[in-house]
């Protein structure tokens, strides 16, 4: 069972900014925090079920540093596409290049997080799943995998909905499969030795993907004014934030 | 190509491991165990779970086989936390099992070294006296041979996880008209006849970690548990101090910093004369001040790594870096408070717990008066460091390389 496991290097959360030229700085990535949730499922099938766990990113060199957490985490093997002409690459462009290079890893399973959260469209899983012609289960909260199938739990209105695909299978998880583990030291000093692959367009038979969305602007909107940082003894603290509430018609 | 102080990817993933550790498993109690002084010895059990007891451990022997400047990240981060955890570090791992690393027999490391380094014992280390510390050859604690065992007689004070550890490294004299050159190293565990330990309540800081004492009554320790020959006890303490000052160093960095993080957090928030305090020449002052010695102890904190990662002695660097260090640290605390102002004189900040924990670090593992005389012994030439029978060890990484 060979399990990949879609990982994206984003800004950390809370540093992100816009660089000189319009777009979100990415000199500094790591692992996206909705991938870690999959990730985490994916190591405890590789533990329980003894599936193989690799990992694919496409991004600049600073990606490798989201794919090495995740070696340290347990991952076996990574794959980053990178190539200076994807730079700008629009949704459409990196679901080809993701499914390009998914055929090559060939997976019987592939695991994507709901979304990112530099990005935020949310979409890539399924589109990878559409274009390869694959079974996609979305929104899961448990994952297991079968000979020759995977099964998910997913909330629905009103319950609990279990869902069965054939293998190979594209299935997008949610933070309720459970909290990601630490990379432990071990872990850490055992990833050492494992390199990462980093594939170019040439290397997958890709020209550069046509780019058909275009940014056209961008601004930082200014900061908000007139935050009121309330401090002091607990009961006066209560005593202003009702009245604020208050003022304001809140209940 | 001299010196590069580039940091590694395991580096870097060290440091963001280590947080994330210390966010979720530490950071949201340690205000409330702190004020209830309690040790929680479920979370060094995750330390454990994690690798960190084993960290500078090489792998042959069960731990994590890293480097020196990660072990002093580990210790950074962990105080940047809180101190009790780094000393969990400093006992367990600097003084007691490195200590097995470079001075015992291949049946020793099995036995008492592997499973301190896969976090399943946890360890300390007993060269502390009521009525001695510094002057560390005063020891009363006495060693008598008897057939094929020793022993031991006396009392231990001012040990960390005296109450929590499993693993003892104790020192003792087989005949104190000798002197230092009487003192004898021995490896006791928990639950030996005439082995008993109490807490020590009442402490000014680290009051989410456990001190306390040792009482040997008549406790019989088989040959085969002395650690290196007799009277060479003293060599090795010296040994596991160079190893545990380097840890209590690496972490005084971790507590200035935190020191910073929350004086510049604060200095950003908080407004005076209609500006935020950090735009106050003599709060800039404070500021300004900590990051130098943060950054100028880290720099030497990896020199004493750099030596020691090649098996180098560093005895010398190491006092150099925990003298400045822990100096250091005490300032950050006290003008981390100044910073806060009334604020900082409250449990509400952690500035204060800060300071309080800060004092213990230029008391132990010698105090700042002892490590001002060893520095200026080497510059006058009254001091040079005489070869050991086991030299210390290279880190697993620096071995793999060659």
């Amino acid at each position: 069972m060979k399990i990949c496991v879609l990982v994206k290097g984003v800004p950390p959360v809370g540093t992100e900014r816009l660089g000189a030229d319009g777009r979100i700085e990415r000199t500094t990535l790591e692992p996206n925090g909705a991938d870690e949730y999959v990730l985490e499922r994916a190591l405890q099938l590789a533990e329980s079920a003894g599936a193989e766990v690799s990992l694919l990113t496409m991004g600049p060199e600073s990606a490798t540093d989201a794919l090495r957490k995740g070696l340290a985490m347990g991952a076996s093997s990574a794959v980053r596409v990178g190539d200076p002409r994807l730079a700008g690459t629009d949704l459409r462009g990196t679901v080809a290049v993701l499914a390009a290079a998914l055929r090559r890893i060939g997976p019987d399973l592939i695991l994507a997080g709901t979304d990112s959260s530099d990005g935020g469209a949310g979409v890539a899983g399924p589109a990878i799943a559409a274009r390869l012609g694959l079974p996609c289960l979305v929104n899961a909260s448990a994952i297991e995998v079968a000979a020759g199938s995977v099964t998910i739990r997913r909330p629905v209105a009103g319950g609990l909905e279990t869902l069965r695909a054939p293998l190979p299978a594209l299935v997008v998880g949610t933070q309720l499969l459970g909290e990601p583990r630490y990379p432990s030291l071990r872990g850490i000093m055992a990833a050492r030795s494992r390199t990462i692959e980093t594939w170019s367009l040439a290397d997958l038979g890709l020209d550069a993907p046509a780019v058909s969305t275009i940014v056209t602007g961008s601004a930082v909107p200014p900061p908000r004014a007139g935050a009121e940082i309330v401090r002091g003894d607990a009961g006066a603290v209560a005593d202003r934030i009702l009245a604020f509430l208050d003022a304001r018609g809140l209940p | 190509m001299a010196i590069d102080l580039s940091l590694t990817p395991e580096h870097r993933l060290v440091t963001e491991s280590v947080r994330d550790f210390v966010a979720a498993e530490i950071a949201p109690h340690i205000r409330g165990w702190d004020e209830r002084g309690e040790a929680h010895r479920e979370v060094f059990e995750r330390m454990g779970a994690e690798g960190y007891l084993g960290a500078p451990i090489w792998e042959r022997w069960g731990g994590a086989g890293m480097d020196y400047i990660s072990f002093g990240i580990l210790c950074e981060e962990l105080e940047r936390a809180d101190t009790a955890f780094r000393v969990v570090m400093s006992v367990h791992a600097g003084l007691n099992s490195l200590t097995l690393l470079q001075w015992g027999t291949e049946d020793q490391k099995e036995r008492w070294l592997r499973p301190q380094a896969e976090g399943r014992k946890l360890a300390t280390f007993a060269l502390t006296e009521p009525g001695s510390g510094t002057d560390a050859a005063a020891m009363t604690t006495t060693a008598r041979r008897d057939g094929d065992s020793y022993v031991l007689n006396g009392a231990k004070l001012w040990i960390s996880l005296a109450d929590l550890a499993d693993h003892f490294l104790v020192f003792a004299t087989v005949d104190r008209s000798l002197g230092h050159r009487g003192i004898t190293a021995f490896l006791l565990r928990r639950g030996m006849p005439g082995l008993e330990t109490h807490t020590i309540h009442g402490k000014m800081g680290i009051h989410a970690g456990n001190t306390g004492g040792i009482y040997l009554t008549d406790v019989r320790v088989p040959v085969e548990d002395r650690l290196g020959e007799e009277g060479e006890g003293f060599r090795i303490a010296m040994s596991a101090i160079d190893q545990g000052r380097f840890t209590v160093a690496a972490g005084a960095v971790g507590l200035a910093q935190a020191c910073l993080d929350a004086s510049v957090r604060y200095a950003r928030e908080r407004r005076t004369f209609g500006e935020e305090i950090g735009r106050h020449q003599l709060v800039k002052q404070m500021i300004a001040t900590m990051g130098q010695g943060i950054e100028a102890g880290r720099l030497l904190c990896w020199q004493a790594a750099w030596r020691k990662d090649r098996g180098l002695r560093s005895t010398r660097e190491t006092s150099l870096a925990k003298w400045f260090c822990t100096d250091h640290a005490v300032k950050a605390a006290l003008d981390a408070v100044q910073v806060h102002g009334a604020y900082g004189y409250s449990s509400e900040y952690p500035v204060e717990r800060y300071l309080r924990n800060s004092k213990a670090a230029v008391i132990y593992e010698g105090t700042s008066q002892l490590h001002t005389i060893i520095q200026a012994d080497y510059l006058l030439g009254y001091r040079e460091d005489g070869a050991l029978r086991c030299p210390p060890v290279p880190s697993q990484p620096y071995l793999d390389a060659e």
